[in-house]
């Protein structure tokens, strides 16, 4: 098939922070959320183990009654909340790190309609890389982990590790979940082709 | 149940890039060794985000600032469309480019270039219903890469677009036709079949160019379309 119309991809580069960025945008709780307030960092490491300080960080997860802000979402419209799009971005900082807010998503139907287990899928773009990288955070205290189509698919239990978010000690009034994403080599996180 | 439909196709082998080419050393550190999983799409898949919100739009770059900025004025202008050929309405384009003299208005932007400081580079629109946008900015300089020794980047914009859903979402780059940096540019070969590339490459179009103003470029783009393959093909 070699008319296929559809645009190549190509690197971010590492100049995209004034067109992409804007302060807040990392917050996903600000228009009043519905659900239980938590948060998601950690860093990005390339090859060689260094931060990547230049990377921009999508997420996009359903809300807190497992909807997603779409109209192709065919759930009832009444668990949509007002309060959250579901969408939101962040940049690594120096020392490769970034950081969400946001609420802990529900449980959304899979490609087979079966539940899946609450996650938040993540994108990540950055100088060196030719394409968007996929992948999904899963929280590693939740037991419906164990029935979740996408992380049975993975048939080694160290990748599927990747995507486990630890819970930290608590200090503050909301959760932590830490999730670190390695672009290659050991450690390295599982991507998705989506 | 997700209906087979609903989903989005994927890109054709040598459309998008590997994540390894080895030429373009930064890939060298930061592509994943191991294949990418494929999963199946499911609402996670085909939702995304609308921003139906809006919010601003900035679709004249060449009066961001106090005083106009330097350079050839372009238009340029395209449709943002699935790949079924039908328009996507509605949808987020923003883009982000050096200026006349090749340089960016960014911290890490070493080259010595002048800054123009009535030029930010960064514009932001929405498609209309026809899935059509449009840009009035300043044709970018070409500039220097330390990937290798002597390197230049052809003149080129970056675009970045949603589309529909999580698995529309592109990241590309626009290009001019006719630069001679284009054949020796390691991003640009990366996109192995060359059909494919030539889709990266903006079309001088004499019906946009403004007399005495602005010459006219047209850049379509087109994003995975819903999946019209039957089954057992």
């Amino acid at each position: 098939m070699a008319n296929d119309p559809l645009t190549p991809s190509q690197t971010v580069g590492p100049f995209f922070h004034a067109a992409l960025h804007r302060a807040g945008w990392n917050d996903l709780t600000a228009g009043g959320a519905r659900g239980e307030r938590i948060a998601i960092e950690g860093r990005v490491l390339d090859g060689d183990g260094l931060p990547c300080d230049d990377a921009l960080i999508e997420i996009w997860q359903a809300n807190a009654a497992g909807k997603y802000a779409h109209p192709d979402d065919p759930q009832p419209a009444d668990r949509l909340d007002p309060g959250f799009t579901g969408f939101g971005r962040a940049l690594t900082d120096a020392s490769g790190r970034y950081h969400f807010d946001t609420v802990r998503p529900g449980r959304v139907p899979g490609a087979s309609g079966a539940l899946q287990a609450p996650h938040v899928n993540l994108g990540i773009f950055a100088r060196g890389l030719l394409r968007r990288l996929c992948t999904r955070i899963y929280f590693a205290d939740e037991s419906s982990n164990d029935s979740d189509p996408v992380l049975a698919s993975i048939a080694d239990p160290a990748a599927r590790r990747t995507l486990l978010a630890a819970r930290q000690p608590g200090t503050g009034p909301e959760v932590l979940y830490r999730f670190d994403i390695v672009l290659r080599g050991k450690g390295e996180t599982a991507f998705f082709d989506v | 149940m997700i209906r087979p439909a609903a989903r989005y196709a994927k890109p054709v082998a040598g459309t998008d890039p590997a994540l390894l080419h080895a030429p373009y050393r930064g890939t060298l550190k930061r592509a994943p060794l191991r294949p990418a999983l494929r999963i199946e799409q499911g609402l996670s898949e085909i939702t995304g985000p609308g921003f139906s919100s809006g919010g601003p739009v900035a679709t004249d770059l060449t009066r961001a600032g106090t005083a106009e900025a330097l350079g050839q004025r372009i238009v340029v202008t395209g449709r943002l469309l699935d790949g079924g050929g039908r328009p996507i309405p509605h949808s987020l384009v923003e883009v982000w480019q050096c200026n006349a003299a090749g340089r960016y208005l960014h911290d890490k932007d070493r080259h010595d270039a002048p800054v123009d400081p009535n030029f930010t580079g960064v514009g932001r629109a929405f498609t209309d219903q026809d899935g059509q946008y449009r840009f009035l900015t300043i044709k970018p300089g070409a500039y220097p890469w330390n990937n290798s020794p002597n390197g230049w980047r052809p003149a080129h914009i970056h675009f970045s677009l949603f589309g529909p859903a999580w698995a529309t979402r592109l990241i590309t780059q626009m290009y001019f036709p006719g630069d001679p940096l284009l054949a020796l540019d390691p991003i640009f070969h990366s996109v192995s079949d060359e059909a494919a590339r030539r889709r990266l490459v903006s079309t001088y179009d004499p019906q946009l160019s403004q007399p005495e103003f602005a010459l006219g470029y047209r850049f379509d783009i087109v994003l995975r379309g819903r999946d019209s393959t039957p089954f057992g093909t």
